[in-house]
């Protein structure tokens, strides 16, 4: 369980989380919506120890990110970034096997390539592009590698950074798909951050809305449609009117 | 007002220059630390004495043969004025081992490492892929800074030997075809003057200068602004930080090693 107790985070004079509380059951599929800016990466970089929080508290099963150990902390968890952060120097199937090839997670070669293979082939992948660098792959196979990446060592939590920017509709839907089975799959706890509503529905569990640096209305996804929070509202149906200002 | 405004201004310009050389030296700190640390990742360390050492070695010797060259010529013009053309060979290598063989090879390692070193991790900081090593469990400074750091401060004093000896050439080729000099003689003369300290001084300036390129590289790309143009400025500050410092390092060494 992640749960998140009055964090706050600014940078300089932007004050990004004004008093964030949210609670990520286990075995949950989490998803924040809110519009860009609004801190919805500061928060998930916040989990993961990358940004460190002003105030307030975030405890992961019971510790305290702050002060947990960090590599047997990071080793539970895999994070899909926004532009995938494929490592360029490295071919495909090293950056899949980039935690089986060092620490303390390390494989003989052998047998991590084979596992790199297999977890390509989970997310739609031949083997063929494990031997290609990732400059040469199109931006919805990136996805695909950065998402095996993330799956590569098995882990209990995955943090998902806007997983279908950039990729057209059909190839969203395709990711968003990947996204659910795997985290039913895995019985991973999953925090996904997002703007696009088709990803909310697809891998949703349930939802909060982050505005103003506060978590405006979080529940089930189902009742998203009918929760009546305003803010929630012209969110999902895209309106211009309505108390967010949107900015001309 | 205007007085205690220009007074504010230069009172912030000096207390920013002094923020910003605490940084360097906790950054510089923390390589040092991780360098003496496990886990090592040497197939990077590997990798990166390539990249800096063995491919700035044509940039290096051009370099050097050119300045040797120059140097005798020069040495040649001003030694005449007093009948002194026979200094020619032990000033050219006095004067390459001790001096323009490190701070000429710094300089060129600086333009060609610093830069690439900047871009290179300031792109991976602006496309997140820093903040992917740390969630693969994988510390940024170990794996990207003590590699380059660490090959740079070995590979550097190499390159400069490798210089000296060929900036010596130069002005060996330039003293025997161009101003008649003796060969043998001029050999022979290089040989004797030199000292063993003249060249050792010059080969622990270039392992300070490689360790100076190497830190302000990897520094500036880890402090890379957003974008294009952050990663431009961190190149660029990169490069003209580590030509400064390898000025200033220098002077300093030089009155370590040589005032009397």
């Amino acid at each position: 369980m992640i749960t998140l107790h009055q964090v706050h985070k600014a940078f300089g004079d932007n004050h990004v989380l004004r008093g964030v509380d949210l609670t990520i059951p286990k075995g949950e599929s989490m998803v924040i919506i809110g519009g860009s800016g609004t801190g919805k990466s500061v928060m998930l970089k916040s989990v993961l120890g990358l940004v460190a929080p002003d105030a307030g508290q975030i405890i992961v099963d019971g510790q305290d990110v702050t002060t947990v150990e960090r590599d047997a902390f990071l080793a539970r968890f895999g994070m899909l970034f926004q532009g995938g952060a494929l490592f360029d120097s490295l071919t495909v199937w090293q950056n899949v096997a980039f935690r089986l090839l060092r620490g303390s997670l390390k494989k003989p070669t052998e047998e991590a390539r084979a596992i790199a293979i297999e977890k390509l082939r989970r997310v739609g992948l031949k083997e063929n592009v494990a031997d290609r660098f990732p400059a040469e792959l199109s931006g919805g196979m990136q996805k695909r590698v950065g998402l095996a990446r993330a799956i590569a060592a098995e882990p209990e939590i995955i943090f998902f950074d806007e997983p279908t920017t950039g990729l057209d509709p059909i190839m969203s839907g395709v990711i968003n798909d990947l996204i659910r089975e795997i985290v039913v799959e895995m019985g991973a706890t999953a925090m996904t951050i997002t703007h696009d509503m088709s990803s909310v529905r697809a891998i949703a569990d349930d939802v909060a809305m982050l505005h103003d640096g506060v978590i405006q209305w979080t529940g089930d996804v189902e009742q998203m449609d009918s929760c009546g929070d305003p803010y929630v509202e012209q969110f999902i149906n895209g309106r211009a009117e309505g108390p967010i200002e949107a900015v001309r | 007002m205007i007085v205690i405004r220009l007074i504010a201004a230069l009172g912030s310009a000096v207390l920013g220059m002094l923020a910003a050389v605490g940084r360097v030296a906790l950054f510089a700190g923390q390589t040092i630390s991780h360098l003496l640390r496990p886990p090592f990742y040497f197939k990077e360390f590997g990798q990166s004495l390539i990249t800096i050492g063995y491919f700035s070695l044509p940039v290096v010797g051009l370099t050097a043969i050119f300045t040797g060259a120059a140097l005798a010529l020069q040495i040649y013009e001003g030694g005449s004025r007093f009948n002194a053309e026979s200094v020619v060979p032990s000033i050219v290598a006095i004067g390459m081992v001790r001096e323009l063989g490190p701070v000429l090879g710094g300089l060129m390692v600086a333009a060609r490492v610093a830069s690439s070193i900047a871009a290179e991790i300031g792109t991976m900081k602006v496309t997140e892929q820093i903040d992917a090593l740390v969630t693969l469990s994988t510390n940024p400074m170990k794996y990207l800074t003590v590699p380059r750091v660490l090959a740079a401060t070995l590979a550097v004093p190499v390159l400069v030997a490798v210089g000296d000896a060929i900036g010596i050439m130069g002005g060996y080729l330039v003293g025997v075809n161009r101003l008649g000099l003796n060969s043998a003689a001029y050999l022979s003369n290089t040989v004797d003057f030199l000292e063993f300290w003249d060249i050792a001084s010059g080969l622990v300036k270039g392992a300070v200068f490689g360790f100076i390129v190497a830190l302000m590289g990897c520094y500036y790309g880890m402090n890379s602004g957003r974008g294009a143009q952050g990663v431009g400025r961190a190149t660029k500050a990169a490069v003209v930080a580590a030509s400064v410092m390898i000025l200033a390092s220098n002077y300093l060494l030089t009155e370590l090693f040589f005032s009397a």
